[in-house]
């Protein structure tokens, strides 16, 4: 046992020097990534404290300023917003993780049995195109049909002889709008994702099936989707993980953050970003910010572990 | 020669029954067009919102304000075009910072993506777990935006700064995973193994060998990085105040303030310049600005879709 740790630590020093070109290689990324990565992990330490610029030093002001413990957590969940905001984001988040499988591995089946295939690829850029869209850009082309005075939605209503609607501050429509857009930009990007592993698939697996007499519908079920959960599996456990995280743009400025939809639109995202940039409670949207991390990397390390028990094939790592 | 003949036709009849099966499982004429129809219907709802808006930048600004915005206008004009060109220095100045952003960002981007990737990907590189974990804890754990705001701001000092714009956006996991893999499934180990023995430093085999071999790989993170760039406005959001550096989307984002800014502005240049600001086309200059700035993604459109596919595909298939 000792004599294998000293053997370590000589090749431990002849390794460095074999691989110092390569090491080398990876010193820009590894600098890169404390600076941007790790070095923020420190300003985790911010929700336990009631921090304080003192000068200019953030790491002294950081150890010189008060610790509080988890007062930024109580003060956080005590208010009653906190339970809103944590539905919100749980519940829309739920909610694009099924239509985020569902729909594109649907539309992906769709156009694999297209006869057309010329058309197949017209189809799958026309629905690629909103995931090049900023959010800022896809905002003005909601607000487009949006716009109370000049909308296209409200000329319709009122064609029909129907009083418009205020769509910024009704928010009863929001949660079919978030939904709805979130699918209209991200289902080109996942349908992409399905069909290259449905393209994949071993095609004598179609033919033997049709051999036997097995139907469109058949060869869907035993042979496509199966084939597909290793995909299904891998996209399930990273969307589980980010349940507390959310597009930001979605939430933001595609409700052009109006006040009166707020109910409906606040996730942890926005909350944290106006605790930040607007008010500036720094303990509070830090100690939101590091809750938002720490669920995640539980439920991702949950989620992970379950997947590996059942079928380890399937598991990240 | 009779035996080979033999063959040759069966291998035929191989390929005609092959052929039957195929046109056998095809989904039948009428199923065809029902989904035709569906995706057809998809379709135009992806692509309409954004036709609407060049309409109704095109559109003018009086039968605008009259019938509000509408799919085939009754008068259509460039105006607003004119006046972005003619009068819009601040979209002009933003324009440039969207351009030079993206390009510095990409080219910095492409330089740590490719270099810690290449290390990653070569197979007798001794420390490859240690830098594996060193990329994979910031997916699983991270800091969070309070933190790396505090970080980018009171430690690296990068507020009203172009960097700000620039750095945080340069490197991240998936990407250097995708390249990796790249590296690893397209450049032989022979090649790689040649030209060591030739005495080529690493740097060396990276910048003459790996980097023109790999080039469908660097388009495809390249085009990651460029428009992620392009479409930022989250980091000019955080870290920006400054009117110098307001990238295109943030100027979107401003832009109620920003015309009546820009109105003001130029009001202060004299009689001219108040007649400019009285006749500025503001709704359609709006839709003006939002045209412009997704222009290039358009034209761009046939490569970023060719290689967003083949990343994509790459970064679905574990290692």
């Amino acid at each position: 046992m000792k004599q294998k740790k000293k053997k370590e630590k000589i090749s431990f020093f002849t390794r460095v020097k074999t691989n110092k070109e390569l090491l080398l290689l990876s010193l820009p990324g590894t600098a890169w990534f404390f600076l941007f990565a790790y070095l923020p992990l420190f300003g985790i330490l911010v929700a336990f404290k009631k921090f304080r610029l003192t000068g200019s030093n953030f790491f002294t002001s950081l150890l010189s300023s008060e610790f509080v413990g988890f007062d930024n957590f109580k003060f956080l969940f005590s208010s009653g917003d906190a339970w809103i905001i944590l539905r919100n984001t749980v519940l829309y988040n739920a909610a694009f993780i099924i239509l985020g499988v569902v729909l594109p591995v649907i539309v992906a089946l769709m156009l694999n049995e297209l006869r057309n295939k010329g058309m197949a690829k017209i189809y799958q850029s026309s629905m690629f195109l909103p995931y090049f869209l900023s959010w800022v850009v896809v905002s003005y082309c909601v607000f487009a049909f949006l716009n109370p005075e000049k909308g296209y939605f409200n000329s319709v209503l009122a064609y029909f002889g129907i009083d418009g609607i205020s769509w910024y501050t009704e928010k009863s429509m929001w949660p079919f709008i978030i939904i709805f857009m979130s699918q209209w930009k991200g289902v080109g990007y996942n349908t992409v994702v399905y069909l290259a592993s449905i393209c994949g698939i071993n095609k004598t697996y179609y033919e033997a099936a049709v051999l036997d007499g097995a139907s469109k519908w058949q060869q869907i079920k035993y042979i496509t989707l199966p084939l597909l959960k290793p995909v299904i599996t891998i996209l399930l456990i990273m969307a589980v993980g980010g349940i507390f995280k959310s597009d930001f743009g979605l939430f933001y400025q595609l409700p052009q953050d109006s006040g009166p939809l707020y109910p409906v639109t606040n996730v942890l995202d926005t909350y944290i970003f106006r605790a930040l940039k607007t008010n500036g409670e720094l303990g509070m949207s830090s100690a939101a910010a590091l809750f938002q991390s720490t669920v995640g990397f539980i439920l991702i390390m949950i989620a992970n572990k379950l997947v590996s028990k059942v079928d380890s094939e399937n598991a990240l790592f | 020669m009779s035996s080979k003949r033999e063959e040759r036709k069966k291998a035929k009849m191989i390929d005609k029954m092959e052929a039957e099966v195929c046109e056998y499982n095809k989904v039948k004429k009428p199923t065809n067009a029902v989904l035709n129809v569906i995706l057809a219907v998809m379709s135009l709802i992806s692509i309409l919102p954004f036709i609407f808006v060049v309409i109704i930048s095109l559109t003018d600004e009086q039968t605008l304000a009259m019938n509000g915005y509408q799919f085939v206008p009754e008068k259509l004009s460039l105006y607003a075009y004119h006046y972005i060109i003619s009068a819009g220095e601040n979209i002009l100045r933003s324009y440039g910072v969207t351009i030079l952003v993206t390009i510095a960002g990409t080219v910095i981007g492409l330089f740590l993506t490719g270099t810690y990737a290449y290390a990653l990907s070569r197979k007798t590189y001794a420390f490859k777990k240690f830098f594996t974990t060193v990329i994979t804890i910031p997916m699983l754990f991270s800091g969070g935006m309070v933190a790396n705001y505090l970080i980018v701001t009171k430690v690296l000092m990068l507020k009203d700064s172009i960097w700000a714009l620039i750095l945080p956006l340069c490197l991240n996991t998936f990407n250097v995973i995708v390249l990796r893999t790249f590296f690893k499934t397209t450049i032989p180990d022979s090649v790689v193994e040649s030209a060591k023995i030739d005495g080529a430093s690493e740097w060396r085999l990276f910048f003459k060998i790996v980097i023109p071999m790999a080039m469908p790989g660097l388009a495809t993170i390249g085009l990651f990085l460029t428009l992620g760039y392009w479409n930022d406005w989250f980091n000019a959001m955080m870290y920006i105040d400054s009117q110098n550096l307001i990238p295109l989307q943030y100027l979107l984002i401003k832009i109620e303030s920003s015309i009546d800014w820009l109105a003001s502005n130029k009001a202060m240049m004299g009689i001219n310049g108040i007649q400019i600001a009285q006749n500025m086309p503001k709704e359609t200059i709006k839709m003006a600005i939002v045209v412009i700035s997704t222009l290039p993604i358009i034209f761009a459109y046939p490569f970023f879709q060719r290689y967003f596919v083949n990343g994509l595909t790459i970064g679905a298939v574990k290692e």
